[in-house]
Formats: C-alpha cells, structure tokens, sequence
C-alpha cells in the first residue's frame, strides 16, 4: 500500500484534490481558434491558388464566421483570467519562452485582419453597401487589390494560431497527458478539419460541399492515425504518461472520449462523408455538426483530463 | 548565491507550525497554504513505513513556471528566488498549471501567489518563518554556495532526495532521507 496525504488541511479552491482550474473558457477557446485557423487556412488557401469560384463559400461567406468566432474566443479567455483589470500586462512584453505570449500577440494581428479580411467581401454579400468614407473605400480596394498577399499573410498566421491551440497545452510538463509535441499538430488538424465541416455545412454550391467532405474526411483519416499515435506514445513512455493514457483506456474519461470524441465525433461522420461519396443521399449539417461536436468534446476532455494528470512521488 | 532549504523527514512530525508560522507572517488569505504537510505511507501491517515531509514552492533552477508565464511576472530574482509580482500578473493560470509541485494558488484577490521563501526577512539576515519557528529544528535554509551554510553542511553529510527530479526542474528543496 502507498498513500500520500496532505494533512495540514490545505484545500485550496481549483487546486485541490487535483487542479480544476481551466474550466470551460480555455477549451471553447482552444475550439474556436480552431475553428477560426480552420476557416482562414481554406479561405486564403484558395485565394493564393487563384480558385475562388470553386470555393465560393471558403473564401467569401465562411470568413464571415471567423471574426466572430475570434471575438467570442476572446471573450473566453478574458473570462478565464483572474486578475482581468491586469490582462494589458500581455501586451507590455514578447516572451518567446512562453506560448501563451506569443498566441496573445498572434491573436492581436490575426484579430483585426480577420475583420478586414470579411469586410472586404462585404461588397459582394451586400452589392449595395457603401463604405460611406472615401478612405474606407479606398482601404477596401487597395485590399482588394493586393488580396494574394494578403492571403500569404493569412495562411500563415492561421497555421500558427491553429497549432498554438494544441502548443499551449502541450508546453506544460507537469501534466502529463498534454506534455506530448504531436498535440500540435492534431490540435491543427482538427482545428482545419472543424473548418472544412462549417464550409460544408454552410455551402449552396454542390462541387464545392463534395469538395469540402472529401477534405474533411482525409483531415479525419489523419487526425484518427495523430490520436492512435498520441496512445501509442503515451504508452511506449514513462510511468506518467501511461498512467494518463489509462485515463482513456478504462479510466474515468474512457466513455466520453470514446463515446463523443472517437465514435460521434470522427467516426460516424467520416462513415457518413464515404457514404456520400458512394452517392447516397446525407445532409451536410449532420456530418458537419457531427465534427463540430466532437471537436468541442475532445478539446472540453482534454483540458479537463490533462489537469488530473501529474508527476508522482 | 543559490537559497536553498533541507527537511529532515525524520525529524519532521508534522506538527504543522511551519504552516501556521507562514499563513500569519505572510497574511495567507483562509483556507490558503504557501506551505503544507505531507504524510506518505508505504507498506503493509506490520512493516508500514511514514514519511512527513513539510512542502512548499521548490523555487527551481528550471522553474517552468516562470518559462510560460506571459507577462514575466513569475521571475527569478538574485538568489533563485521565484517570485510573483502581483500587479503584472494576469492570472491566467499557466504558471499553476506548468507546475509538477501544485505549489502555487490563486490569491482570492485575483493574481497568483506561493512561498516566497520569506524573502522580506531573508533580506534583513533572517530565516523564513517556517524555519525560524520549527521546533524540532527539521528545517534549515541558507546559501547553497556557501560551504559553512547549515543547509550545505546538512546536504553535504546526509543522505537526501528531490521531489519528481524526473520533471527537470532542478528543485532547491532537499528532503533528508
């Protein structure tokens, strides 16, 4: 037997027994950033390969979600913060050593320019809308013009934005479910996959809602094989991490993870996207909402699991 | 300088004076700790063995707190000392979350706090509380770079290990064994 006991009667709120101290901000954030790369990757994506009119709703209608959903990120992780007055105290200093730093200044330039970036498509979405100041109109065409750029610049600040939702995370080591580096890149993965599905969803345009499926389910194919991989990992590795994976594999979140993240989440909807393929009839919302479900879920369990999660001695 | 601090686990019995000694110096707001005791027991009936260890911030060499803190509030100052500054700090949390030793709590007042190692008084000459009140005299602090040091004459003769070394942090509390 080995128990370990703090008896001089600490109970400090979020801390003990086990840290409960990100609660619902940080995940709804990490999905929306998600979300929000997601939708500015493929938006930019297809602007910088000249195919916007096979991608109308990537490029034009789906961005018109990215701002809002930065904003409500935003306001999420404003909420999280304890000490809000001092929240300024982000943008007095650069630490490269420290994710959460530079995620703040990427949000800061990835914020406004997903506004210019929408607006500028205003115009079409809108055909009578005036700008009503000649420097704002003047802005928009000078955006309009040098779009490609633009895009450049979009494509990779999503990229960034995406991966840090999952970097974030993975930079602490004291909790080992988190502190593994391919959380990166699945965290990207599925942020763009979130995306692809809203575009889907979203879409009038028949080539364009196959299309989009067809991305979706090579983004889940890979998410699948990042997620079995991550197992494989934690299970190949220290006392910690396999103690994290036993989380999922028997633990208290193997249900929920299996149940909304694996089978409602990622599989159901890629069986579904097949099916279509194979020329069945499914609606886009199902799938798509299906991805969106998931991706909250799995980042909702992750951060909630992660924190259980610690060095033992 | 390199601040430091030993416990004797056994001499150590958990009396909890070094915890009070530090909620009334530092003004720990209620139901808070910077400091706690630990009883860990190993073993079966009637080979049972108890360790009591009195924990608290390990102020570490590669503190990962102050790696991701995003405003630099969570520093090192002279002496290795691992501090807060309450009014750069956002309380994010990420300094909580990075931490292997859960030695750090949000302050009621909304920024983070943890042991300070009792720098005010360090810097007159004297010891942190917990030290200066522990009566079985398990605790000892002192610079690290100092030979003459009670914490590196106790270091250097007995037998001591660190909490998680396995995490990298390099931790300044020794725990006698």
């Amino acid at each position: 037997m080995k128990e370990e006991l703090i008896v001089s009667g600490r109970n400090i709120p979020g801390v003990d027994p086990h840290l409960t101290l990100w609660h619902w901000q940080i995940p709804l954030y990490l999905f929306l950033g998600g979300l929000a790369a997601g939708l500015i990757f493929f938006s930019s994506l297809y602007v910088i390969m000249g195919k916007e009119d096979k991608a109308p709703t990537a490029v034009k209608w789906a961005s018109f979600i990215t701002p809002i959903a930065l904003v409500i990120g935003l306001a999420a992780l404003f909420l999280d913060l304890r000490h809000k007055l001092f929240f300024w105290r982000l943008y007095t200093t650069i630490r490269l050593e420290s994710p959460m730093s530079w995620g703040a200044w990427a949000l800061l330039i990835i914020t406004p320019l997903s506004f210019v970036w929408s607006a500028s498509y205003l115009r079409e979405l809108v055909p009578s809308w005036d700008w009503k100041f000649k420097w704002l109109n003047d802005f928009e065409a000078w955006v309009i013009k040098n779009r490609r750029p633009f895009a450049w610049l979009m494509i990779v600040l999503a990229v960034i934005l995406g991966i840090y939702t999952g970097i974030l995370l993975s930079a602490f080591n004291a909790r080992p479910l988190w502190n593994t580096s391919i959380l990166g890149p699945l965290f990207l993965t599925s942020g763009l996959s979130t995306g692809a599905a809203t575009i889907m969803w979203m879409s009038k345009d028949h080539e364009e809602k196959k299309l989009f499926g067809r991305i979706d389910l090579l983004l889940i194919t890979i998410e699948v094989f990042f997620i079995i991989h991550m197992f494989m990992g934690f299970l190949a590795s220290s006392a910690v991490q396999i103690e994290a994976a036993k989380l999922f594999l028997g633990g208290p979140f193997t249900v929920p993870f299996w149940t909304f993240v694996m089978i409602l989440g990622l599989l159901l909807p890629a069986f579904l996207e097949i099916l279509e393929w194979k020329g069945y009839r499914i609606p886009a919302a199902v799938p798509a909402f299906l991805v969106l479900f998931g991706g909250l879920m799995f980042r909702l369990i992750m951060v909630e699991a992660g924190q259980i999660t610690r060095y033992l001695y | 300088m390199r601040y430091a601090m030993a416990v004797d686990t056994k001499k150590c019995v958990g009396c909890s004076d070094c915890v009070v000694a530090c909620q009334t110096e530092n003004n720990v707001p209620l139901g808070y700790a910077r400091d706690w005791i630990v009883e860990n027991v190993a073993g079966t009936y009637p080979k049972v063995e108890m360790e009591i260890r009195s924990e608290r911030c390990n102020h570490c060499e590669n503190a990962p707190c102050v790696r991701c803190c995003p405003t630099g509030a969570s520093h090192i100052v002279e002496g290795g000392i691992v501090l807060v500054t309450p009014e750069e700090c956002i309380g994010c949390g990420a300094c909580m979350e990075a931490c292997p030793y859960d030695a750090r709590y949000p302050h009621p007042d909304g920024f983070v706090d943890k042991c300070t190692f009792c720098i005010h008084r360090v810097e007159k000459g004297e010891d942190p509380a917990c030290v200066e009140v522990c009566p079985t005299h398990c605790l000892y602090f002192g610079d690290l770079d100092d030979p003459n040091s009670d914490v590196s004459k106790v270091v250097a003769e007995r037998k001591w290990k660190v909490l998680a070394p396995e995490a990298g942090t390099k931790p300044q509390i020794f725990y006698l064994i």
